[in-house]
């Protein structure tokens, strides 16, 4: 529960929202806690709210890192699960 | 079997292992506390306590959400699904710890009460847009990476008109709980002295900011390093305490820099600080009852507190009394040190909340360490037998 992962926002929506895409999940997410956030920015994702803005180097290296230890599905299958 | 996962920078990571041998004086042991659950489930992970020397020593801290939620209030939201109803919506990892006489959320929802797994607050205010006939609670546990959505729930709840939504809140706080193992001499004396520093929290830290951990140095003379979550980073943190604990120095740095900064998420804290207030004290499974260490919801918000619309009754909720996981959420016992690890207890059919949560300390003993801890149990056994006889 304490993993973030980092994803890509693809679209700004209202209402604070945002459409991210990591690993090929496609999400609506919050921006409630961020300022600033724009189409392309890469950030980290904690229980359906970006929590941060990483750089994409940053998002590459731990995506790759979290694909490797079978971390990144695990946490994709909690974002698919989701009502 | 292959338990532990490899990883890409493994070269990278010998490299640093050797660089931490180098630094470590042999003449004398350290103990780091990683406070982070997180932290705990990739050491362990990635077997980052075999590639540095075996006296340096990860000390297992509190920092798992599901583990220190004592059982009474687990028994609370258990009550709220089932006498009172309501949709309680929860974040999977709560759903199959064990409650009074071994009910979990999981049990209840299987007799028939309204038990539903959400992956964010967002869900939960999903399900109490398309249900505005039911009540719909959202048990919310967690430190402060967690906390902030929950106040943006109550925000959203209030500015929607939602009135069928509330929050149990059972948000908790690092500082506090930090400066409770260092402070409360009724918990284990022998701790404060023993810990040479502390692994800071990645993304709590990320909300947070360092500056919360400045008190640690200043008033504990303890070091604290806050790490990434990746294994290197982990490393890499655990190189800059020895480097602390060897120079006698104590200050709080920041191995996470690309991440964290000191002030940290001002807007996620100012949020958190309009929906919240901090209780004069709250219980803690293992730490017992600490000082300013979690949140409840503002009087102003009443309406969305789930203590202040549903009338709880009093319980006497007790652990399991052969549960050693108060004693390993402190750091002054191991999974081994549990009769029930690997025998009553499982993940599969566990006793205690440290088994249930992957970010629990005897699930990544469980999972990574398995076969090491039954046979150094055995020995332990074989031990006490000679020394009795």
């Amino acid at each position: 529960m304490c993993l973030a992962i980092p994803v890509q926002v693809t679209a700004l929506l209202a209402g604070q929202m945002a459409t991210v895409s990591a690993g090929g999940v496609v999400k609506q997410v919050s921006l409630a806690l961020l300022d600033d956030v724009a189409v392309g920015d890469y950030v980290l994702l904690h229980v359906g709210y970006a929590l941060h803005k990483v750089s994409e180097e940053e998002a590459q290296r731990t995506l790759a890192l979290m694909a490797e230890a079978g971390a990144l599905e695990e946490s994709l299958a909690e974002m698919r699960a989701a009502p | 079997m292959k338990y532990v996962d490899e990883f890409r920078d493994r070269a990278r990571a010998e490299s640093l292992g050797r660089a931490i041998a180098a630094a470590a004086d042999p003449a004398r042991q350290y103990n780091f506390m990683e406070f982070c659950g997180g932290h705990t489930h990739a050491i362990f992970r990635y077997g980052v306590q075999d590639l540095v020397p075996g006296n340096v020593h990860f000390v297992h801290g509190p920092g798992c959400p599901v583990c220190i939620l004592p059982m009474r209030r687990l028994d609370d939201a258990i009550e709220l699904a089932e006498a009172h109803g309501v949709i309680l919506c929860s974040y999977g990892d709560m759903l199959r710890v064990p409650g009074s006489g071994r009910k979990s959320l999981l049990k209840a929802k299987a007799d028939g009460a309204d038990v539903r797994m959400v992956y964010s607050t967002l869900d939960a205010l999903e399900i109490a847009r398309a249900h505005p006939d039911r009540e719909v609670v959202f048990l919310g546990i967690g430190f402060e990476t967690t906390t902030p959505p929950s106040a943006v729930a109550i925000a959203t709840a209030r500015a929607e008109g939602l009135r069928n939504f509330s929050l149990f809140c059972n948000h908790v706080m690092t500082p506090p709980a930090i400066r409770h193992i260092l402070e409360a001499p009724d918990i284990d004396p022998a701790q404060a002295v023993r810990l040479d520093g502390f692994l800071g929290p990645s993304h709590v830290s990320s909300v947070i900011g360092s500056r919360p951990y400045e008190f640690l140095a200043e008033r504990y003379a303890k070091p604290v390093v806050i790490a990434g979550f990746e294994p290197l980073d982990v490393m890499q943190a655990t190189l800059m305490l020895i480097h602390q604990v060897n120079e006698g120095r104590v200050n709080v740095e920041n191995q996470y820099a690309r991440v964290v900064t000191r002030e940290g998420n001002v807007k996620a804290q100012d949020l958190v600080a309009q929906i919240f207030e901090v209780r004069d004290t709250f219980e803690w499974r293992g730490l017992g009852s600490v000082p300013e260490s979690a949140l409840r919801i503002r009087p102003e918000y009443a309406a969305y507190d789930a203590e202040a619309k549903f009338q709880l009754t009093e319980k006497e909720s007790r652990e399991n009394k052969a549960c050693e996981c108060p004693a390993i959420l402190r750091g002054v016992k191991k999974p081994k040190d549990c009769k029930l690890f690997g025998k009553a207890c499982t993940p599969e059919s566990p006793m205690g909340a440290c088994m249930v949560s992957s970010e629990g300390a005897c699930a990544a003993y469980w999972t990574y360490r398995r076969m090491e801890t039954l046979a150094e149990m055995a020995a332990d056994r074989a031990a006490a037998k000679v020394a009795a006889a």
